[in-house]
């Protein structure tokens, strides 16, 4: 099974989970999350002193799912993120070795 | 004489008005600050009107508006509030309404004065030096200040007039409390921000204020409650009172623009907490010129003050003081702008009670006068609060540790927090009843 990872812009996740779900996608975190590219925040200035702000809001989907259906899944998010600007994002896979859903105790493909 | 019931509803109300600009404070203060400090810097506002008010009744009223003879402080002794049922104030002539409703009102003007230097030494001040230092403050500067320029005497059935403050008796014009209230704050704001130090972190560590829109509703009650500030310092519903009224609204609109104007240009982009800030600068200068100038004088001072004021706010990282909130970039700079415009602007065309100012023919005289106000008032406050500051800072301490002042002082100092934050909110120390039951979703 792999662990699926992505950051992306705020204002993108409605159609991202949209596409996941028309994907048959089960289910997914979602959490709140901060961060920054290559390109660093942005300035606020309060009073004329000048503030740096690092951290920009993004949001964080966690997918866990079968190795088959990784690539599709990868594949969705990458092309309902993208905007064509900066910042909009990363996604990332990993294995993961065990899942256990917790009200029957299935484990592994059962649990998904 | 008679009371009229026209003036006493306006003075009364006007009082209530004022007092509200205090909570208007704290919310204005209480936003600007760091979630950790919200209410530690709203409480040094709300304490201070507990002081102050007791400290009022018992001798304050009398302090400023006794009578001693030196023209330095009023009466030393009780304050007599009981005696004042049926009087009518005699303040450089008498007027038709209770004497209580003038000294209510007279004490909103104590209880803001002090409360405005809490803001320069936000996040780092001891409750309890606060407390002792604004008990004392009130006593040996703001009662007697408040004599010199707001005690205009007894006016006796000859015309004489007896017991009036220095400065009143020589003609300074300061209708609403420009010196006794603003610079008077100022000054002692830059000697305690002096005398504390600067935060842990200062102009190193973000300092953001926390809540803006909590900064807009302190503005904006500040506002309204500047109305009975200014008008009702006419003491009476009549024409003064609307020529304060009018000039208080267009000062603190053209300051408002002047703010934006400064920092659309200096950092590119219009700020709501400018706005908020351009519009106390405006209220602060017109407060002394209100009812001595004509409005398209108001609106030039409000222009003015917003524009210099925030370009003043930056000085302290140039000096190096931590003058927090800016009390005196905002209280002292456009207290004193406000003070010496009426030098220019005063015209006796709106209040023959007036003079006229430098545009208008007077000359340099008036001038003088201002800026004698303007220079007693600053020295005296800032040694005072100094002497003051320094006396507390040894002996009980003024400033909490600096692992208190880091993880928060409104968990060091009071044991609460602003705001829950739900998952670090913690569990009862001892639950009512047993275990808690049932669904859970
Ligand atoms: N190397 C990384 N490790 C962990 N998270 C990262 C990394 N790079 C970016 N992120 C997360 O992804 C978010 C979006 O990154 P962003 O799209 O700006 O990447 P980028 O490499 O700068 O690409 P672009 O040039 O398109 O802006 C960041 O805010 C951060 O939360
Ligand atoms: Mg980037």
């Amino acid at each position: 099974m792999k662990l699926i990872t992505a950051i992306i812009k705020p204002f993108r996740l409605e159609d991202v989970r949209e596409a996941l779900v028309a994907l048959g996608v089960p289910g997914m975190t979602v959490s709140e999350a901060s961060g920054y590219g290559r390109q660093r925040g942005h300035t606020e200035v309060y009073r004329g002193a000048e503030y740096t702000i690092d951290l920009v809001p993004k949001v964080r989907i966690e997918i866990v799912v079968e190795d088959a259906d990784a690539d599709s899944v990868i594949d969705a998010i990458v092309a309902t993120a993208r905007t064509n600007s900066i910042g909009d994002g990363k996604v990332w896979s990993s294995s993961i070795d065990q899942v256990i859903r917790v009200r029957t105790g299935e484990r592994g493909h059962d649990a998904l | 004489m008679t009371m009229n019931s026209g003036d006493t509803a306006w003075v009364l109300a006007a009082t209530a008005m004022v007092l509200l600009m205090t909570p208007g404070l704290a919310f204005f203060y209480g936003g600007m600050v760091r979630a950790k400090s919200v209410l530690n810097m709203m409480m040094m506002s709300f304490v201070t009107i507990g002081i102050v008010s007791v400290l009022w009744t018992i001798f304050g009223y009398g302090l400023a508006f006794g009578d001693s003879g030196s023209g330095l402080y009023g009466s030393i002794g009780l304050s007599h509030l009981a005696s004042a049922v049926n009087s009518m104030p005699n303040n450089g002539g008498v007027y038709p309404i209770p004497e209580l409703a003038f000294s209510a009102f007279q004490l909103m003007f104590a209880v803001i004065t002090p409360a405005l230097i809490s803001g320069a030494i936000a996040d780092r001040t001891k409750l309890v030096a606060w407390v002792i230092f604004v008990s004392i403050w009130v006593t040996i500067v703001y009662f007697p200040v408040a004599h010199w320029v707001f005690d205009f005497g007894t006016k006796h059935k000859d015309g004489s007039i007896t017991g009036a403050g220095w400065l009143a008796s020589r003609g300074v014009l300061d209708f609403a409390g420009g010196t006794a209230v603003h610079i008077n704050a100022g000054a002692a704001a830059l000697a305690l921000a002096l005398v504390l130090g600067k935060r842990v972190g200062f102009a190193r560590t973000p300092m953001k204020p926390h809540n803006l829109p909590l900064v807009l509703i302190g503005a904006g009650l500040l506002w309204f409650g500047w109305f009975g500030f200014n008008a009702g310092s006419a003491l009476g519903a009549n024409g003064l009172a609307a020529l304060a009224l009018i000039n208080t609204q267009v000062a603190t609109a053209a300051a408002l623009l002047g703010w934006l104007i400064i920092e659309k240009f200096r950092d590119g982009h219009p700020t709501t907490l400018g706005a908020a800030s351009g519009a106390v600068a405006g209220l602060v200068a017109i407060t002394p010129a209100c009812a001595f100038v004509a409005p398209w004088g108001a609106v030039l001072i409000g222009f003015a003050a917003g524009a210099v004021c925030a370009l003043a706010v930056g000085l302290k990282y140039k000096f190096g003081f931590d003058d927090s909130l800016d009390v005196v970039g905002v209280h002292l700079v456009g207290g004193i702008l406000g003070c010496i415009a009426i030098g220019f602007l005063g015209t006796t065309t709106v209040n023959s009670a007036g003079a006229n100012g430098l545009l208008y023919g007077g000359g340099f005289t008036l001038l003088g006068k201002q800026a004698l106000a303007v220079v007693s008032v600053f020295a005296f406050s800032f040694v005072i609060s100094y002497v003051l500051g320094t006396i507390i800072k040894h002996t009980i301490g003024f400033r909490i540790t600096e692992e208190a002042e880091v993880s928060g002082i409104d968990l060091a100092e009071h044991q609460e927090t602003g705001y829950e934050f739900g998952l670090a909110s913690g569990s009862f120390a001892s639950r009512l009843g047993s275990a808690r039951e049932g669904a859970e979703s």
